[in-house]
C-alpha cells in the first residue's frame, strides 16, 4: 500500500465530502458521497445505470441547476476553495470543466467551431488559442481531417473526441468525463482512453471519469471508487480493485464459479450482503 | 368566361400594357417585404437562442419608436435620442433575462410563451402611460433620412422611388449582413448558435446563458428600433403598428422559425405577393386583399410545408 500513501501525499485537486443530491425536492440520489482526485491523477466512478455517477459529476460541475438538483449536504472544494455556489462558467474558468455523457457536441456548427466554443471563456488571445487548437488537432488527427464538416454528420468517435477536444480548448487543469465508451466500438474505446493516459502524461490534466465499462476504466485510472445507489461502497487503487474478488465478481463478469444468474441463490445473498 | 377572364387573362394584359405599373407595384411590395422581413429577423433572434417565441416582438417595435420620439420631445437632439433609445432597449433586454427569462429556466415553451404575452401588455401599459396613446409623429428629417422623390423614366410611363424607401432598404440590407457576419464570424456569435444547438451543452462548456440571452433581446431590441423608425416613417407612431407585426407570424411560417435567411425570403414574398395581388387581383374580391393575403399563404404553407422554406434541417445520424 506504499502507493495509496503517495496518494495521499500528493496534492488534491478535487475533494468531495460526503455531499448528498435531492431532484425536484424529492428524490434523493446521492446518499453521502466522499472522493478525492489528487492532482495529476485519474479517477474513475464506476457502478451500473442509476448508481449516481452522472449525478455526482454534475453536482461538482454545477449543472445540476438546470435539471432542478441541488446539492444540499455536504460539501465539494476544487483547489482548495469551495465551489458549490459557483456557476458553470465560473468553474470553466477556474480549470474544471464537464464532458457530458452522450457527447452533446453542437451538430450545426463545424467541427473546428465547436473546438472554438470551448475558449469561450478564456481572455489570453487569439494566438495562444490557436496554439492550443494546433495542440487538440494533433492528439486527434482525426478531428483536422474533419475541421470543415458539420459535428451532427460526424461519427460517434469522433463526436467524443470533438467533446474531449472541445473541454481542452478551454485549457483545463481537470476534466470531468461521463461516459466516455458509450455507443463506442471496442477498438475506440481503447483509442480514446490511451488519448485520455496521454494528456494526462503530457498535458498534466487530471480526470475524474464516470464509467459502466469497468474493466477499461480500471486499466487505465490510478483509483477508483465504485458506487450503488448514491453510496460508495468501495474504493482502492485501480490495480487493487481489478484483484478484488467481490469486483471481478459483481462487475467484471470474472471470477467466482462460473457465470451467475439471478436464480442464484447463494450469489444472491452475498451480493445483498456486498451492498448493506 | 368572365371570371376565368379576370383571373388569368386580364391581369396579365395589364403588365403588359402598363409595365411602369408593375415595377412600381414590386417596388413598394419589396420595401414593405423588407420591413416584415426585418420584425420577423427579431422573433427569429430570440427564438433560435432561446426557444422562447416572443411575442412582444411587435410592442417592442412600438416601444422603441415611442421612446425615440418622446426622448426627442423632451428637447433632447434626435442623434443623441437615439443613442439614449439604444440604452433603453439594452436595460429593457437586461431586465427581461433578470426578471421573466432566469426565474423561468427550464420550464415548458408554453409558460414561457406566457410570459412574453404578459410582457407585451406590460409593456403597452408601460407605454400609454409614459408616452401618451395618441398617435405621433417620426422624427424622420432630424434623424438625417432623406424624403424627396426620385422619378424614373421606364417602359414609357414614371416609376417613382420614394427616397425614404430607398434608405429603409439599404438600412435593412447593411443590418442583416451586420447580423449575418456577427453570427457566423465573432465569437459571440458563434456562442449564441452553441446555445440554439444545445443549451445544456453550452453550458457545459462555460457559455453563460444569462449574457446570452441578455444579448440576443438586446440584438431584438435594436432590429425592433430600427424597424420602428421606418414604420414610423411612413406612417405614424402608434400602437397599431404593433398589428403589422402579426404579419410577421405569416413571413416566419413561410420561411421558418429558426432561418435567417427564410425570414429575409419569407418577408419579400409577402410583401411583393400581397402588392401584386391587390393590385391585378384585389378587383375580384373588392379590394382590401392586403390585409388578409399573407395569412392566406401562411395557411397554405401550413398545411403542406409546415416546417417553412428554410426551416431546421434536422441532422440526425442513422
Amino acid at each position: 500500500m506504499s502507493t495509496a500513501a503517495e496518494i495521499d501525499q500528493a496534492e488534491t485537486i478535487l475533494e468531495v465530502n460526503n455531499i448528498e443530491v435531492i431532484y425536484d425536492h424529492v428524490i434523493l440520489v446521492l446518499k453521502g458521497v466522499s472522493l478525492t482526485v489528487p492532482r495529476g491523477g485519474i479517477v474513475a466512478i464506476l457502478g451500473a445505470n442509476g448508481a449516481g455517477k452522472t449525478t455526482t459529476l454534475k453536482a461538482i460541475s454545477n449543472l445540476l441547476g438546470a435539471e432542478r438538483g441541488d446539492v444540499t449536504k455536504g460539501n465539494i472544494m476544487f483547489k482548495g476553495e469551495e465551489i458549490q455556489s459557483l456557476s458553470p462558467n465560473d468553474l470553466v474558468r477556474r480549470g474544471c470543466i464537464q464532458v457530458m455523457e452522450g457527447r452533446h457536441c453542437f451538430g450545426h456548427l463545424s467541427i473546428e467551431e465547436n473546438l472554438m466554443t470551448g475558449a469561450f471563456t478564456r481572455k489570453d488571445g487569439a494566438a495562444a488559442i490557436k496554439k492550443d487548437l494546433e495542440m487538440v488537432y494533433n492528439y486527434f488527427p482525426r478531428l483536422r481531417e474533419r475541421r470543415t464538416s458539420l459535428a451532427g454528420y460526424t461519427s460517434g468517435g469522433e463526436q467524443q473526441m470533438c467533446a474531449i477536444g472541445r473541454a481542452l480548448m478551454s485549457k483545463p487543469e481537470m476534466i470531468l468525463l461521463d461516459e466516455p465508451s458509450m455507443g463506442l466500438a471496442p477498438q475506440l474505446v481503447e483509442e480514446i482512453f490511451e488519448i485520455v493516459q496521454s494528456l494526462n502524461t503530457q498535458e498534466g490534466v487530471s480526470f475524474l471519469l464516470a464509467e459502466q465499462n469497468t474493466n477499461i476504466a480500471l486499466r487505465y485510472a490510478t483509483y477508483g471508487y465504485i458506487l450503488e445507489s448514491g453510496r460508495v461502497v468501495l474504493d482502492g487503487e485501480g490495480k487493487a480493485l481489478r484483484e478484488n474478488e467481490d469486483v471481478k465478481e459483481f462487475y467484471l463478469g470474472v471470477g467466482g464459479e462460473g457465470r451467475k444468474s439471478f436464480k442464484d441463490v447463494k450469489h444472491y445473498k452475498r451480493r445483498k450482503r456486498w451492498l448493506a | 368566361m368572365d371570371l376565368l377572364n379576370e383571373i388569368f387573362v386580364a391581369p396579365f394584359v395589364l403588365i403588359g400594357e402598363l409595365p411602369d405599373l408593375f415595377v412600381q407595384t414590386i417596388w413598394e411590395g419589396f420595401v414593405a417585404g423588407i420591413l416584415y422581413a426585418l420584425i420577423a429577423l427579431g422573433f427569429v433572434l430570440i427564438f433560435k437562442a432561446s426557444g422562447v417565441f416572443n411575442f412582444a416582438q411587435g410592442i417592442m417595435v412600438v416601444f422603441a419608436a415611442l421612446t425615440l420620439v418622446g426622448l426627442h420631445a423632451l428637447g433632447i437632439p434626435a442623434w443623441i435620442a437615439l443613442f439614449l433609445t439604444i440604452g433603453v432597449m439594452a436595460l429593457l433586454a437586461m431586465g427581461i433575462e433578470r426578471v421573466v427569462l432566469r426565474p423561468l429556466v427550464g420550464q415548458h415553451d408554453a409558460i414561457l410563451l406566457m410570459a412574453t404575452i404578459g410582457l407585451t401588455l406590460f409593456l403597452k401599459g408601460a407605454g400609454e402611460s409614459i408616452f401618451g396613446g395618441e398617435p405621433k409623429t417620426m422624427i424622420t428629417t432630424e434623424l438625417g433620412l432623406p424624403t424627396g422623390v426620385t422619378d424614373l423614366e421606364m417602359f414609357g410611363g414614371l416609376v417613382s422611388l420614394q427616397h425614404l424607401d430607398i434608405a429603409a432598404v439599404v438600412i435593412a440590407t447593411v443590418m442583416v449582413i451586420a447580423l449575418a457576419i456577427f453570427f457566423s464570424k465573432t465569437r459571440i456569435g458563434r456562442a449564441l448558435r452553441a446555445v440554439a444547438d444545445d443549451h445544456q451543452a453550452a453550458l457545459s462548456v462555460g457559455i453563460s446563458l444569462n449574457q446570452i440571452w441578455a444579448i440576443v433581446w438586446f440584438a431584438a431590441g435594436v432590429v425592433a428600433l430600427v424597424t420602428g423608425i421606418m414604420w414610423g416613417a411612413r406612417s405614424d407612431v402608434s400602437f397599431a403598428l404593433e398589428v403589422i407585426a402579426l404579419k410577421a407570424l405569416a413571413v416566419l411560417i413561410l420561411g421558418g422559425f429558426t432561418s435567417i435567411p427564410g425570414a429575409i425570403v419569407g418577408g419579400l414574398i409577402i410583401g411583393i405577393g400581397e402588392k401584386i395581388f391587390e393590385v391585378y387581383w384585389g378587383g375580384l374580391f373588392g379590394g382590401g386583399v392586403e390585409a388578409w393575403f399573407a395569412y392566406m399563404l401562411a395557411l397554405i404553407f401550413l398545411l403542406f410545408r409546415p416546417q417553412g422554406l428554410f426551416g431546421e434541417k434536422i441532422i440526425e445520424r442513422v
